[in-house]
């Protein structure tokens, strides 16, 4: 018998917002003029966070983080959601997380080294930023199983980067949620490299959307430098996940400005033309563009945003310089819900030696 | 009150715990509708439907991970790894994540499920199918690991740790699963997790085991009392995770002598940390050194040599005489 066809596949590419800030009004989403305004604040105050929190780790006042520097508009995938939907981390969505209602002090206490900053506020439906990579995304396949088996309205967006694609967390994710029809939506910040490998290193598949196929999930693929089509591909994803009809990928192609983290130096391994390159496409700048646009920015709106943001981080650094150090105490607490005899005999232990030593090591 | 195997009663633990917490979801491979290669699963699917009892794809890592989503989601996964010796893939979730979220997020998040597996060896099985890691898990803090030895304890402890709210690995003493039938009450009843039993009273040496050796324990004491050899006091731990080290330090402080048993590997066994702890808290109270019965430093052979490695009783016997006669 001749050979036929059984499957091919195609992936869609969204790009509603361009570099010189003109806009596809055929895809453009509903947003209002406040909306988009508040969008770009989030941007500025991500930004301006994050160049703290990079100037502090220099001055030895902050620990290792990771930039999200041109990745700012991982805050259209955060806008789109919900109250009761969850987002689930890697190490990479400080924008997202704010914009989900993670307070900033939170991000600085985390980074800082205090486990506090992952206690996250009752009524913020945020998980702890995930180390591990790829492995985060397991979680949010499990929320969208929880959710769709009880048929609650909520979704789970779970982040990862393309390095956190070659995981097996990633596949078995998808395919999980592809069986189960999970209320889940896979965010892959393909950001071109996982520490100094290049995209294309990391796969030989042309694009990352379309591994999803592969698990019977659709795969969309977005420029991840726009924020109206970053919000308009979630919000599509998120639509499509509340009313039953199952997980997506989204791929967002964009790019990783600053080092893997402040530990890194990405000048060793690639070109400096490159990062250059993409300054052209920076997310913040595209956006003030478009509402420039509108009629709706102008320099002096600037100046009062960036001022009010800029305080707004001054005020959170401040507050994490003086928080008060952790108890030694909850090193033992959170263990267990309530604590065994051996880990009180522990928690003993270094209690009477701190008293001992007289020193206080600070507590 | 009905005589079952731990088989059955692990089935009606299950059953009654999905009856009366509407959010317990049951999930791993073949646990639906071929109801779980060792039947534990048997019938919960026509009784409760797919969306409580789910099966899965061949991806022990997605199970867990995908059980940790689910809990913080506030349903109460029991997830099953089909043999204990499947359950490496899935050691990054479990001490990444399962074991840490409360303590990551200050008692924000938590893992509140169940990792039911058949365990230990026994039963000349395929490579794989016999494994004893329950000391990796010991050194991940933040698990509970609960391991009954009859279908009493089964049962008790199997609904204690569906309610727990802290991850419990159960772990299921494959070779005990239809060998020992007894009396198990018909009603929901939980036993406390973190609590040994005494399984047989004596007074010249304790053996502290758990799980599948429990009986072999329980056989040796017999034959050493005929013998007049010694009166032997058998503890089964039923928890590892966390260790009831008072009921052993109270048993050893009294016999002044013990032999731990148990069927993992000598080296780092939960075995090396009772003996730490009783040299370091009740050293006076010894009359002889602490002497452990265990799996050797090898891997458990297939089953032409199975029943060379595990402790039977005649090893357990010299263990015990060796300490009786120093």
């Amino acid at each position: 018998m001749p050979k036929s066809n059984v499957a091919s596949f195609e992936v869609s590419y969204w790009s509603i917002l361009n570099e010189k800030g003109e806009v596809d009004e055929s895809m453009k989403p509903s947003l209002s003029s406040d909306q988009l305004l508040s969008m770009y604040r989030l941007m500025i105050r991500a930004r301006l966070m994050d160049d703290k929190m990079l100037k502090l780790q220099r001055q030895g006042r902050m620990g290792t983080f990771a930039s999200i520097l041109g990745q700012e508009a991982q805050i259209g995938a955060a806008f789109a959601m919900q109250p009761q939907d969850f987002l689930v981390p890697s190490f990479r969505e400080n924008g997202a997380m704010i914009a989900r209602g993670v307070p900033m002090l939170h991000l600085f206490l985390f980074f800082g080294g205090d486990e506090r900053g992952s206690q996250m506020p009752k009524d913020v439906n945020v998980l702890p930023v995930s180390i591990p990579v790829g492995s985060q995304a397991v979680h949010a396949t499990g929320l969208g199983m929880a959710f769709r088996l009880r048929n609650e309205p909520k979704v789970a967006v779970g982040f990862l980067g393309d390095g956190g694609t070659s995981e097996g967390d990633f596949h078995e994710s998808l395919n999980l949620a592809g069986v189960f029809s999970a209320n889940t939506v896979i965010v892959c910040q393909n950001n071109q490299f996982a520490i100094s490998i290049a995209r294309k290193h990391q796969t030989a598949s042309f694009t990352i959307a379309q591994k999803a196929i592969a698990y019977g999930v659709e795969g969309i693929q977005v420029d991840g430098n726009d924020i109206l089509a970053t919000y308009a591909a979630t919000l599509y994803a998120l639509d499509k996940a509340r009313s039953g009809k199952g997980p997506t990928l989204l791929e967002f192609v964009t790019y990783r400005m600053g080092d893997h983290t402040t530990a890194d130096d990405a000048t060793r391994y690639r070109d400096k033309l490159e990062v250059e390159k993409w300054k052209q496409k920076d997310p913040i700048l595209r956006l003030q563009k478009y509402l420039e646009k509108l009629g709706v920015w102008n320099a002096d709106l600037e100046t009062k945003i960036v001022t009010e943001e800029s305080l707004n981080v001054e005020e959170t650094v401040k507050q994490y310089e003086s928080y008060p150090k952790p108890d030694p105490s909850s090193m033992f607490q959170f263990v267990y819900e309530k604590m065994d005899p051996e880990l009180l005999r522990q928690r003993e232990l270094l209690l009477n030696h701190l008293q001992e030593e007289g020193t206080n090591h600070g507590h | 009150m009905a005589i079952k195997t731990m088989i059955a009663a692990l089935n009606e633990a299950l059953e009654q715990a999905m009856r009366k917490h509407d959010n317990v979801v049951i999930l791993g491979e073949d646990v639906g509708v071929d109801g779980g290669v060792f039947r534990v699963t048997d019938g919960l699917i026509t009784k409760f439907g797919d969306k409580r009892v789910l099966d899965t794809p061949l991806a022990e890592n997605g199970i867990i991970g995908a059980s940790v989503g689910m809990s913080i989601a506030g349903l109460r996964p029991v997830a099953e790894i089909q043999f204990s010796g499947f359950i490496f893939p899935a050691m990054n979730q479990i001490v990444s994540h399962v074991a840490r979220m409360r303590n990551r997020s200050r008692g924000r998040f938590n893992c509140a499920m169940v990792i039911r597996t058949p365990h230990e060896g026994g039963v000349k099985a395929l490579e794989h199918h016999a494994e004893s890691m329950e000391s990796m898990f010991l050194q991940a803090p933040g698990i509970k690991v609960v391991i009954p030895s009859t279908p009493y304890y089964a049962k008790g402890l199997m609904l204690a740790a569906i309610e727990d709210n802290d991850p419990v690995i159960f772990l299921e003493p494959l070779k005990l699963y239809r060998s020992i039938k007894e009396e198990v009450p018909e009603e929901y009843y939980t036993l406390p997790i973190g609590k040994a039993r005494v399984a047989r009273k004596g007074n010249d040496v304790t053996i502290v085991t758990y799980g599948s050796l429990v009986k072999t324990c329980v056989e040796a004491a017999e034959q050493l009392n005929v013998q007049r050899m010694a009166d032997v006091e058998v503890i089964d731990l039923l928890s590892l995770a966390p260790l009831d080290f008072e009921t052993v330090a109270n048993s050893v402080t009294r016999t002044g002598r013990l032999v731990i048993v148990h069927e993992a590997p000598q080296t780092a066994g939960l075995g090396a940390e009772i003996a730490a702890r009783v040299a370091e808290r009740c050293l006076l109270s010894l009359k002889g050194p602490v002497v452990r019965v265990t799996g050797f430093d090898t891997v458990i052979p297939l089953a032409k040599m199975e029943s060379l490695y595990i402790p039977d009783v005649s090893r357990v016997v010299k263990g015990v005489r060796k300490v009786m006669e120093f």
